[in-house]
């Protein structure tokens, strides 16, 4: 713990491994996040988030490597470290047969916070998160939304230096999400931030720095503006002929611009999947070329990309360049 | 010892707030009422309690178990031991808490009970020695079950298996002594020393003893500590 950096980096992961069975859930990740930052995890369903996420708020050690937390190790200096971390599990455990407010004095007795501050941060935290009528319901009968607001505000109770959030936006209503993310925005101004999403746009909107993972293994470490720049190198269009596909396929190629074109047949549609290079609008050349040759048009829209293209991308970086 | 205090006043508000505890309660009560009965009914009234007390000790081997089923492994099958032990709370407070918690519901059972040496004190004169100190006996041997039963249910996330395995220990532990005559000489002595059954006796005949004393309240503070480890280990690699 000499390292002059020391003051600015709140977590530093290294060489985290963990094994639940013969095959690791993640291997060799390494990060680090400084004081005031947010960062995201990205990455599909089992890539190791989850896993990495209990490990860094000491829920459970990893099989190899380590975690500090503001200097102290969450294995071997556990206590101190759990003091700075305020959590939002994945599956939002939550003692289903307390009241919202006893719960929250609950969990910040537990965390050691004064009665007073308790009472002063429980009736904040619920104005917050929008809990308002609910303070006194049993968790149990809450919907499903309601309970990730109880969930996110028992994080937030005791202002923990550190906030961990797995999957914060899932399953609650559109508003509320935008809430939400301003509102971890704006906690992310002065306490530092970890979450993890399978959602590039919201990881995008609300992260300074994401990360992404897959497979157990980080992928791609950037900005999410640098990530999006480098991902849309790449736009691609979805296109329907009605027209023989033998014969349409190597006409879209020939249009100028285009990089690749996959055919698939859907439902008895021809759909043909077009990469164009980047920030060039190619339907006007494409619709002309389809009409030219008798075929019909029958749709022809952008596509965004998605979660797998980018990470097709990114696992075969050295075609991107 | 402030989280404990929160542990353990949570777990009580559930069991009071728990048809289940309730049902605990009621099956006590009637268990041990029976078992008075039969000490009022003895051919030979000596107004005493023996009989109340080997019923309490004996249905307390299937209810400490109910009691204690719940509080540590529904944490585990619901989860909400991820954000127990992320909060900064060592691991002894836990245990402790949610051991207290059952302990102040198991003194509540029993002090239901305490109309039964009331009766007899209104109506026929017994000896004060025994009832007292077969109370104490009852609250001692109820703390080391119950302690038994917090190991289980930090075990497993199956409340179930926790309460068999409990209630499986404590019936071997119970009726150890019996067993003693089948081995014989020293295997004889030591299962009378471990087996409940032989330290409780003392305490329904009037006799305190600080052996029989200090059995129960080590076998209470070994299973806690087993416990505690073993809530432990989830933190070590
Ligand atoms: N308790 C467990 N026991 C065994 N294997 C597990 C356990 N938890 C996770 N895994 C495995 O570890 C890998 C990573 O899982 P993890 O839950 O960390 O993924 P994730 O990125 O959080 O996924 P998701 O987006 O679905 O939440 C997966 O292959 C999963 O099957
Ligand atoms: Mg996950």
């Amino acid at each position: 713990m000499t390292t002059e950096a020391n003051d600015d980096v709140m977590i530093q992961a290294s060489g985290l491994t963990h094994y639940y069975g013969p095959q690791p859930a993640i291997e060799d990740v390494n990060f680090k996040v400084k004081r005031g930052e947010i960062l995201g995890f990205l990455g599909p369903n089992g890539a190791g988030k989850t896993t990495t996420m209990r490990i860094i708020t000491g829920f459970m050690p990893p099989s190899q490597g380590k975690v500090t937390l503001g200097g102290y190790d969450v294995v071997e200096q556990s206590l101190q470290a759990r003091r700075k971390v305020g959590y939002l599990p994945e599956t939002v455990p939550l003692y289903t047969e307390m009241a919202v407010a006893s719960y929250l004095r609950y969990m910040g007795t537990l965390r050691g916070m004064e009665p007073k501050r308790i009472k002063q941060r429980i009736s904040e935290v619920i104005d917050v998160c929008r809990l308002g009528d609910y303070h006194k319901t049993i968790i149990g009968k809450l919907s499903k939304g309601f309970r990730q607001r109880v969930g996110i505000a028992q994080a937030i109770l005791h202002e923990p230096e550190v906030l961990v959030m797995d999957e914060p936006t899932i399953g609650i209503d559109p508003i509320q999400v935008v809430e939400t993310r301003k509102l971890i925005q704006d906690l992310g101004k002065q306490q530092t931030v970890v979450l993890s999403s399978h959602i590039l746009p919201e990881v995008s909107m609300i992260c300074e720095r994401v990360l992404i993972i897959h497979q157990g293994r980080i992928v791609a470490e950037d900005t999410p503006d640098n990530l999006a720049q480098r991902l849309q190198g790449v736009d691609q269009l979805q296109v329907e002929v009605g027209g023989p596909p033998a014969e349409v396929l190597p006409a879209l190629k020939r249009v100028k611009g285009v990089t690749e074109v996959t055919h698939r047949r859907q439902q008895n549609r021809e759909i043909y999947s077009v990469k164009v290079q980047q920030g060039q609008d190619l339907r006007d050349e494409i619709s002309r070329a389809v009409i030219s040759n008798g075929w019909s048009l029958l749709n022809l829209q952008q596509v965004g990309m998605s979660l797998e293209d980018i990470f097709l991308r990114l696992t075969t970086q050295e075609e991107l360049g | 010892m402030r989280t404990a205090q929160a542990v353990a006043w949570k777990e009580i508000q559930v069991y009071f707030g728990n048809p289940m505890a309730y049902i605990v309660g009621l099956i006590f009560l009637a268990v041990t009422g029976f078992f008075f009965v039969l000490d009022l009914g003895d051919p030979f009234p000596e107004a005493s309690l023996s009989n109340f007390y080997q019923g309490a000790t004996i249905i307390l081997i299937l209810l400490a178990p109910a009691l204690t089923m719940r509080l540590l492994a529904e944490e585990q099958k619901l989860g909400t031991i991820e954000l127990l032990l992320t909060s900064p709370v060592r691991d002894w407070e836990v245990i402790i808490g949610k051991y207290l918690a059952s302990l102040v519901f198991l003194l509540s059972m029993i002090m239901l009970t305490l109309y039964y040496p009331l009766l007899l004190f209104i109506f026929a004169d017994p000896d004060p020695g025994p009832i007292y100190s077969g109370y104490l006996g009852l609250i001692l041997y109820g703390s080391a079950a119950l302690s038994i039963g917090i190991l289980t249910s930090t075990l497993t996330s199956n409340q179930i298996v926790a309460f068999v395995v409990s209630a499986g220990v404590l019936l071997l532990l119970f009726f150890a002594n019996t067993g003693a005559g089948v081995v014989g000489g020293f295997w004889a002595t030591l299962v009378n020393e471990v087996g409940m059954n032989s330290h409780f006796g003392d305490f329904s005949r009037g006799v305190i003893d600080t052996k029989h004393i200090f059995y129960f309240l080590s076998v209470t503070a070994f299973f806690l500590f087993l416990s505690i480890r073993a809530l432990e280990s989830r933190r070590w690699r």
